[in-house]
């Protein structure tokens, strides 16, 4: 039998193999569900995973998917490292969504270099705001932000839905849900031409790189990582705990609300019920597998964009059920953790005698 | 009379499934461990129960599946977060997504059928009686089960010793690991009796609440059970307490046309989230009372180093 032990400095080898030996455990799972489905796994797998890097048009449609995942990880990642939950991320996305949309159907038929920037600014407003919700529910009452940050995630899809079932209804659209399409003045710039890729990928890659610059020299980067690793620490050192919580739920929410505008004027070009369609919990995978580093995370956004892009191939080519790569995602994340053990502890071989008692350790706790 | 008679019925049958899965996840933390996953498991015990007793026809093995199925989901969660040492938030995380997932996936094939009717109670009589009979004696046994288990936790936990030892590793796991209780095992069982409530708690929403399946039905109740037990201050009394006041706040969205109020469903659809945002800030302002009976272990990563 083995024996855990902790190592005494995290290992770094572990640290990035880790992501890499859990998604190959997701792909030989991915076998065992094909099959079982009773379908070729060799030709879904090579369907979910290859074929989407072999045409152009299917790699500009991986920077489609991407980008939301990119931009909402990114903000997650501040958030976890200084272990802050916001887990409404997807609510965060809808609310961008909505006060961006809305601006783009108040500048209806308006021109001008300043439409864009109003659209953008109001969505990543509208994230802000939901996102300020729980901070403050936390900063102020001690609420669990966890709780309340999901549960706003509801409240942000009911009240899209409100909305364009009323106030912000296409007038000619025959009392459809949605509302009317966003004018050319306010859709996302094409990126490359002849395809759905938008200028929001550029942007993404941006706030990679801010977020990236913000956590290895920014002062707030640094009491982020002490206020996650060592909170006594943090406390000793007068790391103010409540604006680290405002912080990184604004920066979080900004983007995810980025994403959601993004979202809206680009691909799908108007308001509908059906907008938010899980991007905002995808990028929670995304922002672990990523490490919660940027860099990691800009990869990680980008395979799970394949596993989408892929996924929707291998629905229409297989009939492989749409679900299917929501189990592949859960489980990703699954193996992901469980092969994390390694990165803070080594397994040894258990002596085979009674070990004499040796000096107890500290318990390292996550 | 009638109306109000129905109307309570209504709150009780929204009540129960929150019951469930908030008594079991109220002994997972009371043992020290914060499991997230509760939705996922619950909507693995709603399609386990849904798909046996189409496929059997058998309530009671619809019940036992979900029993089985939650708790399988449970162990993975306790083997991760166990003995993999993960995370508890991450993986809680996890088991949401993935018990989504699956469901939707197990779930395909029984979009638009229904159950067969579950049955009630029915004590000549007795369950006649005006408004009393059918609230009293008129429901299904799991109604009576939701507060058979509520009864027997409370007793668990407080009366036997087992319970003592549950509740001194959920406050203590070092020292409870030093005088020698297996503190991992325990885990391992306390997290699978959640799994199995939370599943039981889904099964009634698929089996007896609508009956139908449908994908992502839990909408968020799951969650909304996590958020009871901080309500309820890890005291199973209150968290019926906290379980019919949401109970009512579904039922008041239910009847809101009948009573002729004059508001966009999706407004309404809101309430019980908003309420549990309410609830939360309410509870958790007073810092002393939130923290006095929660678990002082709750959530920390046990690690037994000799």
């Amino acid at each position: 039998m083995f024996r855990i032990e902790p190592r005494k400095e995290p290992s770094t080898l572990m640290l990035y193999a880790t992501p890499l030996i859990a998604v190959a455990l997701t792909i030989l799972s991915g076998f065992v569900l094909f099959t079982l489905l009773g379908k070729d796994p060799v030709r879904a797998t090579l369907l979910i995973f290859y074929k989407p890097l072999t045409s152009f048009y299917s790699l500009s449609e991986l920077i489609v998917k991407a980008t939301p995942l990119i931009l909402i990880g990114a903000g997650l990642a501040l958030c976890f490292r200084a272990n802050i939950w916001n887990i409404g991320a997807e609510g965060q996305f809808t609310m961008g969504a909505v006060a961006g949309g809305a601006m783009a159907l108040f500048l209806f038929e308006v021109e001008g270099f300043w439409v864009l920037p109003s659209i953008w600014i109001a969505g990543a407003l509208g994230g802000m705001l939901w996102a300020a919700i729980p901070a403050l529910l936390r900063n102020r009452f001690n609420a669990n932000e966890i709780l309340t940050s999901l549960m706003l995630v509801y409240v942000a899809s009911l009240l899209l839905s409100v909305l364009v079932h009323g106030l912000l209804r296409d007038p000619q659209g025959q009392n459809f849900p949605e509302s009317r399409l966003f004018h050319d003045a306010a859709l996302m710039p094409i990126l490359l031409p002849g395809t759905r890729a938008h200028v929001g990928f550029a942007v993404a890659l941006l706030a990679v790189l801010l977020t990236w610059a913000l956590m290895r020299w920014h002062v707030i980067g640094f009491q982020i990582k002490v206020a996650g690793q060592a909170p006594r620490a943090a406390r000793f050192a007068g790391f103010s705990g409540k604006k680290i919580v405002w912080f990184t739920f604004l920066v979080s929410g900004g983007l995810a609300g980025l994403a959601g505008v993004f979202e809206a004027t680009g691909p799908v070009g108007q308001l509908v019920p059906a907008l938010p369609v899980g991007y905002g919990f995808t990028a929670i995978i995304v922002a672990f597998l990523g490490r919660l580093h940027p860099v990691g995370i800009l990869l990680a956004g980008l395979l799970l964009a394949l596993t989408y892009i892929g996924g929707e191939g291998a629905q229409i080519a297989m009939s492989l059920p749409a679900a299917t790569i929501q189990v592949f995602q859960g489980m990703l994340l699954f193996y992901l953790l469980a092969t994390d053990i390694f990165v803070n502890y080594r397994f040894r071989p258990a002596p085979m005698k009674t070990a004499p008692p040796s000096t107890p350790a500290s318990p390292t706790a996550q | 009379m009638d109306l109000v008679a129905n109307i309570l019925i209504g709150v009780i049958i929204a009540a129960t499934p929150l019951v469930f899965a908030a008594i079991g996840e109220l002994v997972v933390e009371k043992s020290g461990v914060l499991n997230l996953g509760v939705e996922g498991m619950m909507i693995i015990g709603a399609i386990a129960a849904f798909a046996t007793t189409i496929e059997t026809g058998s309530i009671l093995g619809g019940i036992v599946a979900a029993i089985i199925c939650g708790a399988l989901m449970a162990l993975l969660f306790a083997f991760l977060t166990q003995t993999l040492l993960a995370n508890q938030v991450a993986t809680g995380l996890a088991l949401t997504l993935f018990g989504l997932g699956l469901a939707a996936l197990i779930g395909q094939g029984y979009s638009g059928k229904s159950a067969p009717p579950f049955p009630k109670l029915h004590i000549p009589g007795l369950s006649d009686l005006p408004v009393v009979g059918p609230l009293l004696f008129g429901h299904d046994f799991l109604v009576y089960l939701s507060f058979a288990l509520g009864i027997g936790v409370a007793w668990f936990l407080n009366r036997t010793r087992a319970g003592l030892i549950v509740r001194a590793i959920g406050e203590n796991h070092d020292a409870a690991h030093a005088i020698g209780y297996p503190v991992v095992l325990i885990r391992y069982a306390t997290i699978m009796f959640g799994g199995a409530c939370a599943a039981v708690g889904g099964a009634y929403l698929s089996i007896v609440q609508t009956p139908l399946w449908v994908e992502n039905m839990t909408a968020g109740r799951g969650w909304i059970a996590l958020a009871l037990v901080v309500f309820a201050t890890w005291l199973p009394g209150r968290l019926y307490l906290g379980a019919y006041l949401f109970g009512g706040i579904t039922i008041v969205q239910l009847h809101s046309q009948a009573l002729g109020l004059k508001v966009e469903p999706q407004l309404l659809a809101m309430l019980p989230y908003l309420a549990t945002i309410v609830v939360l800030v309410i509870i958790s302002a007073d810092r002393t009372r939130a923290r006095l009976n929660a678990p002082a272990s709750l959530g920390q990563t046990f690690f037994a180093s000799h």
